[in-house]
């Protein structure tokens, strides 16, 4: 068992999002100590505020669980360039919606983040790179934008302060690739959403080689938070080095979807099966498996449901929290197809910029589609095994390895089914939710 | 010619270096107000980084016209000050973006796992069958489009259809024909919008 030390846990950052108005500025000011934080952080060192985001321990929400404080460190200081911060807002990883809540519900908390690390890291202007499907969010978060200039939160000389600060929103259109730091850039850039070689990293050399801080929704939205409660009570809320509330994401075959805000001690059990969370499976269906940080992290099962759902706890069950993105799925699923489903998204996501993802999430989809529809031959599993470990650790960005992961945890864990499939010639799992043809090809615009 | 023994070469319709040339279409020019709104948009960014501003260009473009033609696209260029190669190479990447007319409600269908998972593939299935087309296609009276999209980031709302720049949530299968329906009727008042509009209720 893990070691558990608890404290109870109120919510923070959604507490007020199921209240009328609670996007607007009026509200935040009288019910969330809105601005208070940043009337604070101009007060203080750039310096100062960057060890109270270090000493809290907070972690990068959008997948890769970096420091946030050490981000922000590396930026260039001494450079007569302007810097940036991209907030990335482009929420695209499949089974995600976190930031679209927080967006929506709770934009001035965003702003309020963006100028603090705008102050922080010597920035003036900050973009939110939103994704273009978000176009409702764009709208709340563009009247928020409105409000704080009006207010003097943005703008020249905040609170008399010396301080200037433009947010600026930016819509993408349609492109999950988008929301790899480097692609994100470019795409701010005008271009296409392809990632950058690394070193040099975007610290240095981001948004018009400018030192950039890209920082996910979530995490810009926790910096108010510490500066006004400070780095210990940060700290204090989840496991070691797993401090503060965390948006989970549950979606799939559960009774009660949607977005929860719990401290990192709470188990993916709980998360899952919990009165006050996600209320268990749906369907009277047992439940199956469980992908626990959005599409690209690998599989558990009902072994590890007893972890807690932090960084470092799910890491070391064999899997990642990434984005949080909780997908929960029953007896009825069939891991060929999910894999299949999976791959089709990634074959259409990958922006073709390096052969191994291009070529190689293609070639998985096939296989799959092949096995899926009863035609597999035995030798494509070894063959999907090898197709797939070859794309890992061979791409500019992470998105290989994230596409090359559905083939490799479902071999691993469930590569009975896809022998059945080979032998039956056809699929041992039809649900009755699935498509009525055999395999629906999607025609892409 | 192929990386791998076993495997084709990626097929001409996914490969994103496949270009056909956009048709030029009518001239094209902004209407006064986009043009304003352009002028606007610009000035977020360095004067020396207009290009930055090309996705909200081409959404300018596409919002008056539908769709982008090869004259937007040059449009688009000048307004920018790049190439209309630099627009297209944009145009043909993000896939918000038509290069062919589409209905006058495009039903973005999603199709990733936790829609799926709730009975998106049926969703489409009924969709196409009432409207009488395929995924991707357009009705002959110009009313409706079906596409099959990648995560919309509502799974807890699954499954889920974006209309144009709205939302509709928790389309089941059976629904999905009389959604249609309602949307001839009603036009957008038949979508459900976003849930976190609680100001709604």
């Amino acid at each position: 068992m893990w070691r558990r030390n608890r404290v109870a846990f109120e919510p923070v950052l959604t507490n007020h999002v199921r209240e009328p108005n609670s996007f607007s500025l009026d509200f935040y000011l009288t019910h969330a100590r809105g601005y208070e934080a940043l009337r604070k952080a101009v007060t203080l060192k750039p310096n100062d505020i960057i060890e109270q985001v270090k000493a809290s321990g907070l972690r990068g929400r959008g997948g890769a669980g970096f420091p946030t404080g050490l981000k922000w460190q590396f930026v260039l200081k001494d450079t007569p360039k302007p810097k940036y911060i991209a907030c990335n807002a482009d929420e695209s990883e499949p089974g995600t919606f976190k930031d679209h809540v927080l967006m929506e519900r709770n934009p001035h908390l965003l702003i309020e983040g963006c100028a603090i690390g705008c102050y922080a890291i010597g920035a003036k202007v900050a973009y939110i790179y939103i994704r273009g499907e978000f176009y409702h969010v764009q709208e709340t978060l563009e009247r928020a934008i409105e409000e704080a200039y009006r207010a003097g939160f943005l703008g020249k000389n905040i609170l008399g302060s010396g301080f200037d600060c433009d947010v600026y929103v930016h819509r993408g259109a349609g492109a999950y690739e988008a929301g790899e730091e480097t692609a994100l850039i470019e795409s701010l850039e005008g271009k296409r959403a392809q990632p950058r070689i690394k070193p040099p990293f975007p610290a240095v050399a981001g948004l018009y080689q400018c030192p950039t801080a890209v920082n996910n929704v979530e995490t810009l939205c926790n910096v108010p938070l510490i500066v006004l409660n400070g780095p210990e009570w940060f700290a204090s809320l989840g496991p070691e080095k797993n401090g503060g509330p965390k948006l989970y994401c549950i979606s799939g075959h559960v009774k009660r979807p949607g977005v929860y805000e719990a401290s990192m001690h709470t188990t993916l059990r709980e998360l899952v099966f919990g009165e006050q969370y996600a209320q268990g499976m749906s369907g009277g269906r047992a439940f199956k498996a469980i992908i626990p940080g959005g599409s690209s992290v690998p599989l558990l099962l009902d072994e590890h449901l007893d972890t807690p759902a932090s960084f470092d706890h799910v890491q070391q069950a064999g899997s990642l929290l990434g984005s949080a993105g909780l997908i929960v799925l029953d007896e009825s699923v069939c891991m060929v197809w999910l894999a299949m489903n999976l791959l089709h998204f990634y074959r259409h996501e990958s922006c073709g910029k390096c052969t191994p993802c291009r070529e190689g999430g293609d070639w998985l989809y096939k296989l799959l589609q092949r096995v899926e529809r009863g035609e597999g031959r035995t030798k494509d599993i070894d063959l999907l095994y090898g197709v797939a470990s070859n794309i890992v650790g061979k791409t500019l960005c992470a998105f290989g390895d994230a596409a090359a992961t559905p083939v490799l945890t479902t071999l691993k864990l469930f590569r009975h089914e896809f022998e059945a499939h080979v032998r039956e010639g056809r699929c041992t799992l039809p649900a009755d939710w699935r498509a009525t043809q055999p395999v629906l090809m999607g025609a892409t615009h | 010619m192929s990386f791998h023994p076993e495997m084709e070469y990626a097929p001409a319709r996914f490969h994103k270096s496949e270009r056909t040339l956009a048709e030029m279409g009518e001239p094209f020019a902004y209407t006064p107000e986009n043009q304003a709104r352009f002028n606007e948009i610009v000035t977020r960014y360095p004067a020396d980084e207009r290009k930055s501003a090309i996705l909200a260009a081409l959404y300018l473009a596409q919002q008056q016209q539908g769709y982008i033609t090869g004259a937007a696209m040059r449009f688009v260029a000048g307004q920018i000050g790049c190439t209309p190669a630099d627009v297209e190479d944009v145009v043909s990447y993000y896939t918000m973006f038509y290069t062919k007319p589409v209905g006058k409600y495009v039903l973005n269908v999603c199709r990733t796992l936790s829609c799926a998972l709730l009975g998106a593939e049926r969703v489409t299935e009924q969709l196409c069958a009432k409207l009488g087309i395929r995924p991707g296609e357009t009705t002959a009276d110009g009313e409706f489009t079906v596409i099959e999209v990648e995560c919309l980031g509502a799974c807890d709302r699954a499954p889920v259809v974006m209309v144009n720049d709205d939302w509709h949530e928790r389309l089941s299968p059976d629904q999905a024909a009389t959604f249609v329906d309602d949307i001839k009727a009603r036009g957008k008042a038949a979508f459900t919008g976003c849930h976190l509009h609680v100001e709604k209720e």
